[in-house]
């Protein structure tokens, strides 16, 4: 059943070093305060699981994070190379960093599998590629019924899933909307769901179908405004494509990466304490 | 208004061209999502964009900074979950044209967007797959745009992420992929299609004031030309209009000057 705690709390109580970990959200809702606060408490060894690592992975791995690295596309989008992820990748810095590299459709089909309770997704996916050459985990299987080959895959199945949403009431039932990701079948694969929203309310008066997760499926639920900044939330704020692009900037040398975290997350209480830093300095871009 | 375009603008206007009116067409970022809203904006207004962050039939007015951005999701028909988007709608076979971009592509259209050098010690660590696999294998057809030049039309790809027609001849078919492959390469050179029975991509079409010698000088291979090979038409008035003002407002949205990506 879903309390209501801080995100301090949360993340103390329910992530533990070594665990494997899905913060998801697919450029919307970006569970970016959730991410600041593992960097805080300095969570080590980490698995990582993400389809699109994005700057919320580049912050964690960049940190010295993460041990794994599970995911479908390590980019900035719409603006170039994530140099974080890169530098793991490219030079082991600040730690060497084991890849689980898959196709969007693949995490898919295993947060799907995950949530499922089933042990591997089925695809049509991977003939010809170079994929399943470097990754053994992707392997095939032959449809009983027609003969075809197909890709298998192994669930996805994390320790804990972190996601951000609107809205949850008083009793930790959560509402999203608008693009929705993989966030429903990363928090039912997962043992523990950490939700973040942006505003708690006596009542989601939400229209049947909804995306709504029952309170029973949640372990802990954080009032995180602006949580998911520079990312988005449907509803409330834009995507902040301006810190997105100063990103590349930030983050390309690692003393300059260094000092904004030390600065931004380390010297900061929480995540409205990031937020006032930021507004304050107009958000780094500000002197591009 | 100036007529005069700069070779992405052919690129792009060529690329849109070959958008129909009424496909279905699961758009990546950048340059496919460019074309495929000019095609919108132009000739094919019932196009229907898909993107894989769950959008169906978006009509964004500016274009989209990430594969997410809020104006897809607020401007389309309806917004599905991933797994569903690659379920039912891409594998499901509901998927007319895939139009992807590459950071790499050889004779046969395969791409790489995964590394350059070696997978475990790369020389560059690139993105990866994302959709553009399963999107290269289950789309109908898949359409290409890439800027040619000698490092992204190389003669040995360092990995395959996404498969165009594999070793050429019948091997894409005999993998057993579900769509067709691609019809067509689009770049800012010319535009290549693959040989009917070798599928090697042969140079079909050449844009407005680019020399034969320059398109062999850019690519990595031995390239062949058609025997039938004619010149792109130049993009025309209403064409470069609305790409323009499509980057204008693009531009003026995500608050950068000068030209959007």
């Amino acid at each position: 059943m879903a309390e209501w705690v801080t995100l301090r709390e949360a993340i103390a109580t329910h992530v533990h070093d070594g665990d494997t970990v899905a913060l998801e959200g697919f450029t919307h809702l970006i569970p970016f305060a959730a991410g600041h606060e593992l960097i805080r408490q300095r969570r080590r060894n980490l698995s990582l699981v993400r389809m699109t690592p994005d700057l919320i992975y580049d912050q964690l791995i960049g940190a010295g994070c993460a041990a794994k690295l599970t995911f479908s596309w390590g980019g900035n989008p719409g603006v170039g190379s994530l140099h974080r992820f890169r530098d793991a990748v490219e030079n082991s810095w600040p730690r060497p960093i084991e890849l689980d590299e898959r196709s969007h459709s693949d995490l898919a089909n295993a947060y799907v599998a995950g949530a499922s309770n089933l042990p591997f997704a089925v695809l049509r996916g991977y003939a010809g590629s170079d994929y399943p050459r470097v990754n053994d985990k992707i392997r095939s299987i032959i449809c009983p019924f027609t003969g075809e080959v197909l890709a298998a895959t192994p669930a996805v199945r994390p320790d804990v899933t972190v996601i951000h949403a609107q809205k949850a009431d008083w009793h930790g039932n959560v509402l999203l909307w608008g693009i929705l990701g993989v966030q429903k079948e990363a928090v039912l694969a997962a043992k523990r769901a950490i939700v973040t929203v942006e505003e708690r309310v006596r009542s989601l008066d939400a229209p049947p179908n909804a995306c709504i997760l029952p309170n029973w499926v949640v372990t802990a639920v954080c009032e995180a405004p602006r949580g998911a900044t520079p990312s988005y939330a449907h509803g409330y704020y834009e995507r902040d494509n301006i810190f997105y692009r100063a990103w590349d900037r930030i983050s390309r040398e690692r003393g300059c990466f260094d000092g904004w975290v030390d600065q931004h997350i380390l010297q900061t209480e929480d995540f409205a304490g990031y937020l006032r830093l930021q507004d304050e300095s107009g958000v780094q871009a500000g002197s591009r | 208004m100036n007529l005069a375009c700069s070779a992405d603008e052919m690129m792009t206007v060529a690329a849109a061209r070959m958008l129909r009116d009424g496909a279905v067409c699961f758009v990546g970022i950048g340059l496919p999502s460019t074309a495929a809203n000019l095609a919108r904006l132009t000739h094919a207004p019932n196009a229907v964009l898909v993107y894989e962050s769950g959008p169906i039939g978006a009509k964004p007015t500016v274009l989209p900074l990430s594969i997410g951005d809020g104006t897809l999701a607020e401007t389309a028909e309806t917004v599905v979950s991933t797994p569903e988007i690659f379920r039912y709608w891409l594998q499901g076979g509901r998927i007319d044209v895939g139009f992807l971009g590459a950071a790499q592509l050889d004779r046969f259209a395969n791409l790489n967007t995964t590394v350059i050098g070696p997978y475990e010690k790369p020389k560059v660590r690139l993105p990866g797959a994302g959709g553009a696999s399963e999107i290269s294998s289950s789309a109908k057809e898949v359409l290409i745009i890439v800027k040619q030049t000698p490092r992204t039309f190389v003669e040995k790809l360092d990995f395959i992420t996404s498969v165009g027609f594999l070793n050429g001849g019948d091997s894409r078919q005999r993998a057993g992929l579900s769509g067709n492959g691609p019809t067509a390469v689009i770049s800012d050179l010319c535009i290549l299609r693959p040989n009917p029975q070798s599928h090697e991509l042969e140079v079909t079409s050449i844009h407005p004031g680019v020399s034969r010698e320059t398109i062999i000088a850019s690519t990595g291979w031995t390239i062949c030309f058609a025997e039938t090979c004619h010149e792109t038409p130049a993009p025309d008035a209403t064409e470069l209009e609305t790409l323009r003002d499509l980057k204008k407002r693009t531009a003026a949205a995500h608050g950068i000057h000068g030209e959007a990506a």
